[in-house]
C-alpha cells in the first residue's frame, strides 16, 4: 500500500509541477484562439520560465528576508499544497494531513508571504497590490472554508481525502442544494484567489490596475520565474482541488498502481477542461470595477454560508 | 477672412478681453524674434461664421515682457509659461508663474527658441527646486508613475495623492519629448517643411500636414483646386477611422474585455492596409502636399460599408456588456464649464456638450461638411466612447459624399506669382483629436521663418487631472485612454 500511495503522491506532485506552466500555456492558447489570434503556444510559459532563470537575480536597494524569501515560500507552500490535495488518490501516506484547514492556511501563508514581500519594497506599487491583494484575500479565504466546510458536514470530516471518497461513495451529495450552492461559492472563490478576470486582470500592462502583478512589479530574474510558477501552481491546485470536490470520479479510493493510472490521467483531462472553459468563459468577461469586487466576494460568501446552513437543515437523512 | 491689428502692450488685455466675451478663443500665442522687437501673434478665432484675428505685439527685445493673460483665459496662461520656458519672455503678474514646457535638466537661462540659444547643451544641474504639492491629511499618501510604464506608451509622469483608492490630486508631468521641432522648422524650404509637419504627432499625419498646407497656402497665395479639397477632407476622414477604432478597442481592453481589441485592432489593420492603397503609406502619409493632394487610389465603397458594418458590431457589443457598460459610466466626468473654463477641443469638449469643430467653425473646403456633429453631455468615459463610436458613422458618411468629387493623382493648384500672398498664414483643422491650429511665416525667398503648430492635446491636458477628481485610482488608465491625449504633439 505504502508503495503506491508514495508513487501517487510522486506523480501527483510531478504532474502538478510538470503540467501548471502548460495549463497557463493552454488557457491562454485557447483564449487566443478565440479571440481569432494566433497564440504564443502551450510550452510558452515554460519557454518564459528559462528565459527567466537565465537572469541574474536583482534585489531592490532596502529590501529584507520578507521580500527575499517570498517567492520560494510561495513556490513550497503551493508544492505542498499539491502534495495534500486529494487529486491522484485518497489513500497516500500523509491522507490524515490533509485537512481542509491545513489547506487554506497553507494558501494563505503563500499570499500573505507576497503582500509583505509587496510592502517591504517600499514603493507605491507593492503597497497598492499588497493592500488590494489582501481586500480580496480577507473575502475570498472564507468563502473557500465555508464552502468545502458545507462538504465536509454529510462527510463528517474537514478531511480533504474523506470527503472526497464520501463522495465518490454517494454522488447524490454533490446535486443536493448545499452541494450546488458550494460549487458555485468556490468557482468564484478560486476566480480571486488565482487573479483571473472579472477580479484581476492577468495579461493587463497598466500597473494602476493590477493587483497580483503590481504587488509583485519589483521581481525580476529567477525570484519572477519562482513567483510566477508559483501562481501557476496555485490555478492549478485550485482548479485540481474544484474537479475532486465536485466530479470526484475516476480518483483513486485503493491502493492499486492501475487505478492510480487512471486516476492521474483523468485528472489531467478534468483540470485542462476545467482550464479551457475557463478561459474561454474570460473571453466574455470584463473586468469589475474594484469597488465591485467586495460585492461578487461577499456574494460568493453568501453562498457558502448558505451552503452550510442547508447541508444542516436538509442533511437530515444522514 | 483673418485680419490683423498692431496693439501697444498696455491695450493687450483689454483687446483680448473684447475678443473673448464677444465668443472668440485663444487658438494660438506664438512669439517671433524679428531683428528690431519680439512680436507676439495672438490669433483669436470663431466660427462659424470663419473669423480669425490676429493682435500683434512688440516687446523691448533686452526685456522682453508682457501682461499676463492667464486671469481672463486659461490657455493663454498656458501659451505664457510655454513661451516664458521657450523664449524667455516675461509674463508680468502671471498666477502661476512656474515652468512648463521646461525640462528639469535644462541649464538655467537657456532659452532653446532664442535666437542666441545656440545647439543644445549637456544636461546641466536642475534648476531650483520643483516640487509637487504635497497633499496631507489622515491616510492619504502618493502613487508616482512613469515616466517611464509597463506598457509602451509615452513618457509622462503621473503624481496621485491619494486617500484609499480615491484620487484627490492628480498632477501631471509631460514634457520629457521636446524635440526642438519649432526650430527644425525654421530655415527649411516649403517642401521640406512637410515630412516634419507629418511628424509632429504620429498618428495625426494628415491632420498637422493638412493645417501646415493650408497656412503655407495662405502665405504665398495658392488657389487650391476643388477635387484636391475633397481629397484633403476624406484623407482627414480617413485618419480619424482608424485612430478611433483602435482606440475604442484599447477602451475595451482596459476593462479586461480584449476580445473586442483583439476585433478592433483586426479592423484598424484593415484600414491602415486601406490607407496604404490610398496614399502608399500606412499611416496616410504623402496624401497632403503644398498645393492640392495626391492620392494613388480611392478607397473601395463596399470595403468602407462592410467595415463600418464591422466597428457597428464592436460598439454594439461593448454597450450591451453590462460590466463593460457599468465601467464606462459615470467614470471620470468632466463637466460642461470645466471643459469650457479649460478651453478643451476635440471628442473630449463634444463629449461634455460643447459643439466645437473647425470643419463647421473654420471650413477649409465648402464640401464635406458632416451633416451632423455628434455630441453628448454626459462628460464620463461612456460619453466619450459614444461621441466617437458616432463620429465613425459620420465619418463614413462623409467619406461616402467626398468620394464622387475627388481624383487620384497628382492634383495641385497653379503655381502663385511672386508675392501673391501676404507672407503668413494660418491653417486651422478639426484632426481627429480636436483642432488644429498652425502658423507659419514666411521669408522672401520663401523658405520658413516661423512655424508654430498647436495640437488640440495642449488644450486638452489640463482637463484629465480636473475629470479624474474623486475617481479611484484604477479607473485611470481608462480614463487616460478615453482622452487619449497626444504627448509628442504637446511637447514639440
Amino acid at each position: 500500500m505504502n508503495t503506491v500511495g508514495y508513487t501517487a503522491i510522486a506523480l501527483q506532485v510531478g504532474a502538478v509541477a510538470a503540467g501548471a506552466p502548460l495549463l497557463t500555456g493552454l488557457m491562454r492558447q485557447t483564449r487566443a484562439l478565440l479571440e481569432g489570434r494566433a497564440g504564443a503556444g502551450l510550452l510558452q510559459p515554460w519557454r518564459d520560465m528559462r528565459k527567466l532563470l537565465r537572469k541574474e537575480p536583482i534585489t531592490p536597494v532596502g529590501t529584507g528576508p520578507a521580500f527575499r524569501w517570498a517567492p520560494p515560500l510561495l513556490v513550497a507552500t503551493s508544492l505542498v499544497l499539491a502534495v495534500l490535495v486529494p487529486l491522484v488518490s485518497t489513500v497516500t501516506p500523509v491522507h490524515a494531513r490533509a485537512d481542509l484547514i491545513v489547506v487554506v492556511a497553507l494558501l494563505a501563508l503563500g499570499t500573505l508571504a507576497l503582500a509583505l514581500a509587496g510592502l517591504d519594497t517600499g514603493t507605491a506599487f507593492g503597497g497598492m497590490g499588497a493592500s488590494r491583494e489582501m481586500t480580496i484575500a480577507a473575502l475570498v479565504e472564507p468563502t473557500i472554508l465555508m464552502s468545502v466546510f458545507a462538504l465536509s458536514i454529510p462527510a463528517g470530516s474537514t478531511n480533504l481525502p474523506v470527503i472526497v471518497a464520501g463522495a465518490v461513495d454517494q454522488p447524490a451529495r454533490l446535486t443536493s442544494p448545499a452541494g450546488l450552492l458550494a460549487i458555485a461559492a468556490l468557482s468564484v472563490a478560486v476566480l480571486a484567489e488565482s487573479g483571473r478576470l472579472p477580479v484581476d486582470n492577468p495579461s493587463t500592462h497598466l500597473e494602476l490596475t493590477m493587483v497580483h502583478e503590481a504587488m509583485v512589479l519589483e521581481y525580476a530574474g529567477p525570484d519572477l520565474a519562482l513567483v510566477e510558477f508559483g501562481a501557476q501552481l496555485r490555478l492549478a491546485v485550485l482548479l485540481g482541488l474544484l474537479a475532486s470536490l465536485f466530479a470526484p470520479w475516476g480518483i483513486a479510493t485503493s491502493a492499486s498502481l492501475t487505478a492510480v493510472l487512471l486516476a492521474l490521467l483523468l485528472v489531467v483531462l478534468k483540470v485542462a477542461l476545467l482550464g479551457m472553459a475557463l478561459a474561454a468563459a474570460e473571453v466574455f468577461w470584463a473586468k469589475l470595477r474594484l469597488f465591485r469586487v467586495p460585492e461578487l466576494l461577499a456574494g460568493s460568501f453568501l453562498l457558502a454560508l448558505l451552503a452550510v446552513t442547508a447541508s444542516y437543515f436538509l442533511g437530515g437523512e444522514r | 477672412m483673418r485680419t490683423v491689428h498692431d496693439v501697444h502692450t498696455a491695450e493687450l488685455p483689454k483687446r483680448a478681453e473684447t475678443l473673448l466675451r464677444d465668443g472668440h478663443r485663444l487658438a494660438l500665442v506664438a512669439a517671433h524674434h524679428d531683428a528690431d522687437a519680439v512680436r507676439l501673434v495672438y490669433l483669436f478665432v470663431s466660427g462659424p461664421p470663419d473669423t480669425r484675428i490676429e493682435l500683434h505685439v512688440r516687446l523691448d527685445p533686452v526685456r522682453p515682457e508682457v501682461p499676463s493673460l492667464a486671469h481672463l483665459s486659461f490657455p493663454a496662461g498656458r501659451f505664457e509659461r510655454e513661451m516664458h520656458d521657450l523664449h524667455g519672455i516675461v509674463p508680468l503678474d502671471h498666477p502661476l508663474p512656474r515652468r512648463l514646457v521646461r525640462h528639469f535638466h535644462w541649464p538655467k537661462g537657456w532659452y532653446p527658441m532664442h535666437p542666441d540659444a545656440g545647439d543644445p547643451p549637456a544636461f546641466g544641474e536642475q534648476e531650483g527646486p520643483y516640487p509637487f504639492l504635497e497633499v496631507t491629511g489622515d491616510g492619504v499618501y502618493e502613487i508616482p508613475v512613469g515616466p517611464v510604464h509597463a506598457g509602451l506608451i509615452e513618457p509622462g509622469h503621473f503624481r496621485f495623492s491619494v486617500v484609499g483608492e480615491t484620487i484627490l490630486k492628480l498632477k501631471a508631468r509631460l514634457w520629457f519629448v521636446h524635440k526642438g521641432i519649432e526650430r527644425l522648422f525654421q530655415g527649411r524650404s516649403v517642401a521640406a517643411g512637410l515630412p516634419l509637419a507629418e511628424r509632429i504627432s504620429g498618428d495625426t499625419a494628415v491632420g498637422h500636414a493638412l493645417a501646415y498646407c493650408l497656412a503655407v497656402e495662405e502665405a504665398i497665395g495658392t488657389a487650391v483646386p476643388e477635387q484636391a479639397q475633397c481629397a484633403r477632407a476624406l484623407l482627414l476622414e480617413l485618419e480619424r477611422l482608424h485612430n478611433h477604432v483602435a482606440d475604442l478597442g484599447m477602451l475595451c481592453n482596459d476593462v479586461g474585455y480584449g476580445i473586442l481589441n483583439a476585433h478592433a485592432q483586426r479592423i484598424r489593420e484593415q484600414l491602415l492596409r486601406l490607407n496604404h492603397t490610398v496614399t502608399g503609406h500606412r499611416l496616410l502619409r504623402g496624401g497632403v502636399v503644398p498645393g492640392g493632394s495626391a492620392l494613388h487610389t480611392l478607397p473601395g465603397r463596399t470595403r468602407l460599408e462592410a467595415i463600418g458594418e464591422d466597428i457597428r458590431e464592436i460598439v454594439r457589443l461593448a454597450l450591451r456588456h453590462s460590466t463593460v457598460h457599468d465601467r464606462f459610466t459615470g467614470t471620470a466626468i468632466l463637466r460642461t464649464e470645466a471643459a469650457r473654463d479649460i478651453g478643451c477641443l476635440g471628442y473630449v469638449a463634444r463629449a461634455s456638450g460643447l459643439a466645437q469643430d473647425a470643419r463647421i467653425a473654420h471650413p477649409h473646403t465648402p464640401h464635406g461638411h458632416p451633416a451632423n456633429v455628434p455630441m453628448h453631455t454626459g462628460g464620463d468615459v461612456l460619453a466619450r466612447f459614444l461621441v466617437r463610436a458616432e463620429e465613425i458613422d459620420a465619418s463614413l458618411a462623409l467619406i461616402r459624399q467626398l468620394r464622387d468629387c475627388v481624383a487620384t493623382g497628382a492634383v495641385l493648384g497653379p503655381p502663385p506669382a511672386a508675392g501673391a500672398g501676404p507672407g503668413s498664414g494660418v491653417g486651422l483643422v478639426e484632426g481627429w483629436r480636436g483642432t488644429i491650429a498652425t502658423r507659419v511665416e514666411l521669408a522672401a525667398d520663401g523658405t520658413l521663418t516661423r512655424v508654430k503648430p498647436v495640437d488640440p492635446s495642449f488644450f486638452n491636458w489640463p482637463a484629465l487631472p480636473v475629470a479624474l477628481n474623486d475617481t479611484i485610482v484604477p479607473d485611470f488608465p481608462l480614463t487616460n485612454k478615453s482622452f487619449n491625449l497626444s504627448y509628442a504633439g504637446n511637447d514639440l
